[in-house]
């Protein structure tokens, strides 16, 4: 902006708009009387009352007071700057007037709302806001909004489902990607998979295409047995540093960052028997096995679940585990002939167990029906074929079952109608897993029949949560993003903003931010690739003209400023004094109220500002 | 815009005691949860005292204790400083920086004889408009119950508030504090961790120092102090007095003078500093 120096350097000439807000302000604030005593205040020039200020003709009753009366200030007294700034800034700004000059009075919220009963006082407070208003006005500066050019290429950490779907999204949409995995394969977790639920496929065979995909993209660069080793910068321009086993470092610059590290299964040490009895394993232990087909003979199978989560050691609800157990004991009962060793005769066993025969046909006709019911047909359906439960006993212990979603339900009816036993237990009476000679026991309460009692088992699975990658941390303070409680990926708004970093230019997906099944991962996975492909593809990011300044005549360059900021804002430069990256700069002013020289202060909200808009609250009105 | 007038019986000034002292009250409320909190409170007409003047900041963590000072300085009768619950900082870690921020000014404010009950932090999420109208209802209570600031009748208070202002504004507070919370959570460079109360300790008694030397200079500004006299106004041992002066000598902010007999005299250098 040409004027901008001389903008500042005239003298103020501050106009005033106060807001009826219909009768919202001028029911309970004097408007005429607050607008009559803005004009007295120094450095005003013009003040009025609109009905509607932020109606059209308020807007060009601001547009026309700034080029009759040469405004080089503008205040509204209305609502609150939270919903309504831009609008007026925009309006400043179509005027010729710098939107940094703009102050915003809130009278409305913070006065004529909550002071209803007392007009009197509630004027009074008004007048002493617009005061407050000018007093900040009289200091206000042109601020010019920095512009920085992104590098349109991305970089995601983490080569499963998440990090791949993500990866694959930005290729594309023409972007480079470096795809960084620690493991010498693609495909994460799902890797130790059998099966998937919903699908009756395997987890490898779900999977083989997304990893054919990456391979084939040529958008895409795979880093295998690699790790990201350093990240330097900010959004637009990060350079950073990819660590591959056993060879040389490689820098590359990329734009966004797509954060997919994805999770580990908890280990129960000293939970329910684990590692202390064989045939007590989790629930991944078990994919895997069923996996490799390397299971022992088994009758009689019982899962418990929530170990280890829900307050037990970890606080949270892990989501997917009820669905796994549910597909596990389906899976045991539909392969029963595997279970129980028999697979080479398996042609022989199936006649032995007619388990139709043991539910009277009354109670099979209307279980026929529900099914119907279930999948919108009429009539009679097709029966499922119900496991043998008199060879396999699968029981789930459970707190509750969460089969959440349009098709778990289903799956969930399927399994009891399988004869899948569910056995509620409390946190008050866990059950217990131990030895009576060479038998595995489970001794459990009973909540219906109040009873204790026991039953023996071939194998115990342990449904444990996902947990945290224990180097999340590492990754974290690289990228100066935050890990929550649990040690996992914060996103910036829980609900709105839930792949995003607060930080911009970093995005998150998959159960690196908690646990997830892989469609919600997938599904993540193509939201944080969409964030993410928003600045790379405008090729610009602007920041808001809001952010600390470092008076060099001041800076010691102590560094305390670049110890708190929490985005790495701060660098020093050349000379050794403190340097602000704007584009990193959100804001905050931590660095400003802690830097012991005093140096720091905020582009918009300096001290001088603040204190000249505080102290105003004190004076008397004149 | 009569009706709704009409519809909410107005309270008659007077029973409000117009024209009676009120309390003046500043608060300082973060954008993301306490500014949006209290916009929250004023769409659900959470009714509350018209005391308040806010000022939105964009962050608690911005609050230096220099911004508050001045303000009790200039006669404030209360200040309230609202920020994000702790861990939902809009800016990851600022208000836990506040937290340490507010334990300085509160010591200050007691060493200095204004009751530190007169600065309260509170935490006020966007979603928690009644509690806003709670908070600045019970507070406003409790500062009208204390009574106008001190400060504003009481010189030796006004020049021991600005003390406690002086002496936030240095760069040995200014330091500790800043660097509180990262020496706590995250360690120093030799990845120690320093002990919580240990650390709070060390920041007393510097403040305590701190104190004790600003309200030196600010008594001996324009007027020449002895050590007995500066110890019978701030009633501290003389030997304390002199040793804070030994370092503000050092630090070429006061200047010895023998204006009368043997006994020397101090005054501030108005415009002195480390060389």
């Amino acid at each position: 902006m040409a004027d901008k120096k001389t903008e500042a350097m005239e003298k103020p000439r501050i106009g005033v708009f106060v807001c009826h807000c219909g009768s919202n302000i001028g029911g309970f604030v004097d408007v005429p009387t607050v607008a009559e005593y803005a004009k007295t205040l120094p450095d005003v020039v013009y003040a009025t009352d609109n009905l509607y200020t932020c109606a059209e003709d308020g807007l060009s009753n601001i547009r026309e007071g700034i080029r009759k009366h040469q405004l080089n200030r503008v205040i509204v007294a209305s609502c609150t700057p939270r919903t309504h700034a831009p609008l007026f800034q925009a309006t400043c700004e179509s005027a010729g007037l710098n939107k940094y000059m703009f102050t915003f009075v809130n009278i409305r919220e913070h006065c004529s709302w909550v002071h209803m009963k007392e007009k009197e006082m509630a004027t009074k407070k008004a007048k002493d806001l617009i005061r407050m208003g000018v007093a900040r006005a009289r200091l206000l500066e042109p601020q010019e909004e920095a512009k920085v050019d992104v590098t349109p290429a991305s970089v995601v950490v983490g080569g499963g489902v998440a990090g791949m779907t993500a990866a694959l999204s930005m290729a594309e949409m023409g972007f480079p990607i470096h795809l960084v995995e620690k493991e010498g394969e693609l495909g994460g977790f799902v890797r130790n998979l059998n099966n998937l639920y919903v699908t009756e496929k395997s987890a490898g065979d779900t999977i083989k295409p997304l990893i054919d995909k990456v391979k084939a993209n040529k958008n895409i660069t795979t880093h295998l047995n690699s790790t990201l080793k350093s990240v330097e910068g900010f959004i637009g321009n990060y350079d950073i540093s990819i660590g591959t086993k056993g060879a040389e470092d490689q820098k590359h610059k990329v734009g966004t960052i797509v954060v997919a590290t994805g999770a580990l299964e908890y280990m129960p040490e000293g939970l329910y028997g684990y590692n202390q009895y064989p045939n007590v394993v989790t629930l991944t232990e078990f994919e895997i096995l069923c996996k490799k087909k390397t299971l022992p003979k088994l009758k009689n199978v019982a899962f418990i679940q929530c170990v280890g989560s829900r307050g037990q050691v970890k606080s949270y609800c892990s989501r997917i585990c009820c669905n796994v157990a549910i597909k596990n004991g389906i899976n045991i009962v539909d392969n029963y002939e595997n279970m129980l060793g028999l697979m080479e005769k398996a042609g022989t066993v199936v006649d032995k167990i007619p388990v139709e025969k043991k539910a009277t046909d009354e109670i099979m006709e209307r279980r026929r029906r529900r099914r119907g019911r279930e999948r919108g047909e009429e009539g009679d359906a097709e029966e499922v074929k119900l496991g043998p439960s008199e060879k396999i006993e699968v029981t789930i212990f459970n707190r509750d079952i969460m089969a959440y979603g349009v098709d778990h339900e289903l799956t969930y009816n399927k399994a009891r109608e399988k004869r899948v036993k569910f056995v509620r237990y409390t946190t008050d009476h866990l059950p217990k897993v131990y030895m009576e000679g060479n038998q595995l026991m489970i001794a459990y309460f009973h909540e219906t029949l109040k009873l204790e009692r026991t039953m023996p088992v071939d194998m115990v699975i342990l449904s444990t949560p996902l947990v945290a990658q224990p180097d999340a941390g590492e990754l974290s303070q690289l990228l100066k993003v935050p890990l929550g409680q649990e040690g996992f990926f914060l996103e910036a708004h829980v609900k709105l903003r839930p792949v995003d970093f607060a930080t911009d230019g970093i995005y998150v997906c998959g159960t690196c931010r908690g646990p997830a099944d892989i469609t919600e991962a997938a599904t993540q996975a193509s939201a944080a690739a969409s964030r993410a492909a928003i600045p790379m593809a405008k090729g610009y990011v602007q920041a808001e003209a809001l952010t600390s300044v470092v008076d060099e005549n001041k800076c010691s360059g102590c560094g305390t400023c670049m110890q708190v900021c929490p985005y790495g804002a701060l660098r020093k430069n050349d000379k050794g004094f403190a340097e602000v990256i704007v584009a990193a700069c959100k804001g905050c002013g931590c660095c400003g109220a802690t830097c012991p020289e005093g140096a720091i202060t905020m582009t918009n909200y300096t001290d001088a500002q603040l204190m000249a808009e505080a102290r105003a609250a004190l004076e008397e009105e004149v | 815009m009569a009706e709704a007038q009409h519809a909410i019986p107005q309270v008659p000034p007077e029973a409000k005691g117009v024209g009676q002292w009120e309390p003046k009250i500043v608060g300082f409320l973060c954008n993301w949860c306490s500014y949006a909190g209290a916009d929250l409170c004023g769409v659900s007409r959470y009714q509350y005292p018209t005391n308040i003047r806010s000022v939105r900041v964009m962050c608690s963590t911005r609050i230096s204790p220099h911004l508050v000072l001045d303000l009790f300085k200039a006669g404030a009768d209360g200040v309230l400083l609202g920020g994000c619950h702790l861990n939902d900082c809009h800016y990851i870690t600022g208000n836990f920086h506040t937290e340490k921020r507010v334990r300085l000014m509160k010591k200050l404010l007691e060493d200095a004889g204004v009751d530190p009950t007169r600065l309260r932090l509170e935490w006020v999420s966007a979603s928690e408009g009644e509690k806003f109208s709670k908070v600045v209802t019970e507070f406003t209570d409790k500062v009208r119950s204390l009574g106008p600031s001190n400060v504003k009748k009481d010189e030796t208070v006004k020049a021991k508030v600005a003390a406690a202002d002086e002496a936030s504004e240095t760069f040995r507070l200014r330091a500790l504090v800043g660097k509180e919370f990262n020496l706590e959570t995250k360690g120093n460079v030799y990845n120690n961790r320093l002990d919580k109360a240990e650390f709070e300790k060390m920041i007393d008694l510097a403040t305590k120092d701190e104190f004790e030397r600003s309200l030196i200079l600010v008594l001996a500004k324009g007027k020449p102090r002895s050590v007995k006299e500066l110890g019978k106004i701030m009633a501290v041992p003389t030997d304390k007095v002199l040793r804070h002066i030994v370092v503000l000598r050092q630090k070429n902010l006061i200047s010895m003078e023998h204006s009368e007999g043997f006994t020397p005299t101090y005054r501030t250098i108005e415009i002195g500093g480390e060389q």
